[in-house]
């Protein structure tokens, strides 16, 4: 066992680089996925098939050959990433499509009668947006973002394919040098397990928060 | 009367959904503090009348002109009208009031911040200023201990209250009430009536779409009835409940009373 804690300071490295690889994947994908699920719901057809295709092309590809394009395939057009640039790159895009579909279906489900109740008090577009909708919108967002969240979190262990000793290349490599593979999988699968059980705690206590409405 | 007693002007108003057109050919005037009781059967385009005239359907022909300003339309240049854009629509619909059917309340705000949404951020008042209006209304509504609360704490007829409390807090030139009781239990129907006929004794200019034959006779100061898009008959009250030689609205009238008896 004490072989298992003295790989934890390597293993610790290894849960940083997932965590920042996640964290900026989150964030992109939250930026971008927002931005064109909002504009899908009410954009004319003219930016509404370009976001359309993007997200059915994007979530119908395997992560690992979108990360494989990223590192492997851009540089046959003169477009060289760094490992972490190109996974990051790819995890963002591929996220992005997941929440132009969640942000599409939360506007959606809100009913007609809100944005009528809206202009009708003569709220323009942006402030029905930031005052009626997307208040409404955030609590049916949020269930499904967090478990993308958790998904991109768990994801994220494919970045060890392009050589980037995230935690799950950590472990690998400490097995590499022990062959002991139960107590490190195992304690890998623990730190994984911690981190996504603290994000859907943190999302269950969010989603009672936002609770208001009850139909 | 004076033209600058005019607060809703329509002319030759017609709208299609498609091949069909629901709107054919509407001429109404609606001058300052009149109560114009809308009336016919479902389908006669009565509801997308009320929805074209702060926009909430756009129309193909004619005009309407809210306080001498086309809803619809603006001035493209040389005689073409082209649609308006949200900013300017924004502007007109904030003199307009509608309270609708499904009451439509904000159910992420109390009743007091659904009355002070749009003082706020359309009228631009400060807080306690946008406060104080908000809740003179809703007691004005009967609800001075309910401004507190959320939409889904409330019955159904006090959620329609904060919904009139909401349109007329902004101070319209005219209200639209769009079959404001029938999604109500019949037990508080009153409650919501008497709220509009007050307003009516106010001087508040409305058009009113409903089925509640009894306040179109007592609040009405003129009746319309609309069948097949067009105004099939108008006038007083007593004129049009009578309905004399007019075939159609005495069957649609007879209809009336059998579902209420």
């Amino acid at each position: 066992m004490t072989f298992a804690l003295q790989s934890l300071p390597y293993l610790w490295q290894g849960l940083l680089v997932t965590l920042e690889v996640s964290g900026l994947v989150v964030f992109f994908s939250l930026i971008a996925g927002t931005i064109m699920g909002v504009t899908i719901v009410y954009a004319p057809w003219w930016l509404y098939w370009p976001i359309r295709f993007y997200s059915d092309i994007l979530r119908g590809i395997p992560l690992l050959v979108l990360i494989f394009f990223m590192y492997y395939g851009l540089p046959l057009f003169k477009i060289s990433l760094t490992n972490v640039a190109a996974v990051v790159l790819a995890l963002s895009a591929f996220k992005s499509a997941h929440v132009i579909e969640v942000v599409r279906g939360a506007i959606q489900s809100i009913p007609r009668g809100q944005t009528e109740a809206a202009k009708a008090i003569g709220l323009n577009f942006g402030q029905r947006l930031l005052y009626v909708i997307a208040p409404q919108a955030v609590r049916r967002f949020l269930p499904p973002w967090i478990n993308a969240v958790v998904d991109t979190v768990k994801g994220s262990a494919l970045v060890s394919l392009v050589g980037i000793v995230d935690l799950m290349l950590a472990i690998q490599q400490v097995i590499g040098r022990t062959y002991r593979p139960m107590p490190l999988y195992v304690l890998g699968a623990l730190m994984y397990f911690v981190i996504n059980y603290t994000l859907s705690s943190a999302s269950r206590r969010l989603e009672a928060r936002f609770a208001y409405i009850r139909e | 009367m004076p033209s600058s007693e005019l607060v809703v002007q329509i002319r030759g108003l017609k709208k299609s959904f498609g091949a069909n057109r629901v709107l054919d050919g509407i001429d109404l005037d609606v001058q300052k503090g009149q109560v114009v009781v809308v009336i016919g059967p479902s389908g006669s385009g009565k509801t997308t009348l009320l929805r074209c005239i702060n926009l909430l359907e756009t129309y193909d022909e004619g005009s309407i002109q809210v306080d001498g300003v086309e809803v619809g339309f603006r001035d493209g240049g040389g005689g073409v009208r082209k649609h308006r854009h949200d900013r300017e629509l924004a502007r007109i619909r904030a003199d307009i009031g509608m309270v609708f059917q499904l009451f439509n309340l904000f159910p992420h705000l109390t009743a007091r911040e659904n009355v002070m949404l749009g003082l706020r951020k359309v009228r631009g008042r400060a807080a306690a200023d946008a406060k104080r209006i908000a809740e003179q209304w809703l007691a004005r509504v009967g609800l001075s201990d309910k401004f507190d609360s959320l939409p889904s704490q409330l019955s159904g007829g006090q959620q329609q209250r904060v919904g009139i409390a909401r349109a007329v807090a902004m101070g319209p030139k005219v209200l639209l009430l769009d079959e404001i009781t029938s999604a109500l239990d019949p037990e508080l129907v009153g409650e919501v009536l008497n709220v509009v006929q007050e307003l009516a004794r106010d001087g508040m200019t409305m058009i009113v779409v409903t089925h509640e034959m009894t306040f179109a006779r007592d609040v009405g100061t003129r009746i319309v009835f609309m069948d097949g898009g067009r105004i099939q008959a108008q006038g007083t009250p007593r004129e049009v409940l009578a309905a004399t030689g007019h075939d159609r609205l005495k069957a649609f009238l007879a209809r009336i009373e059998m579902k209420h008896h």
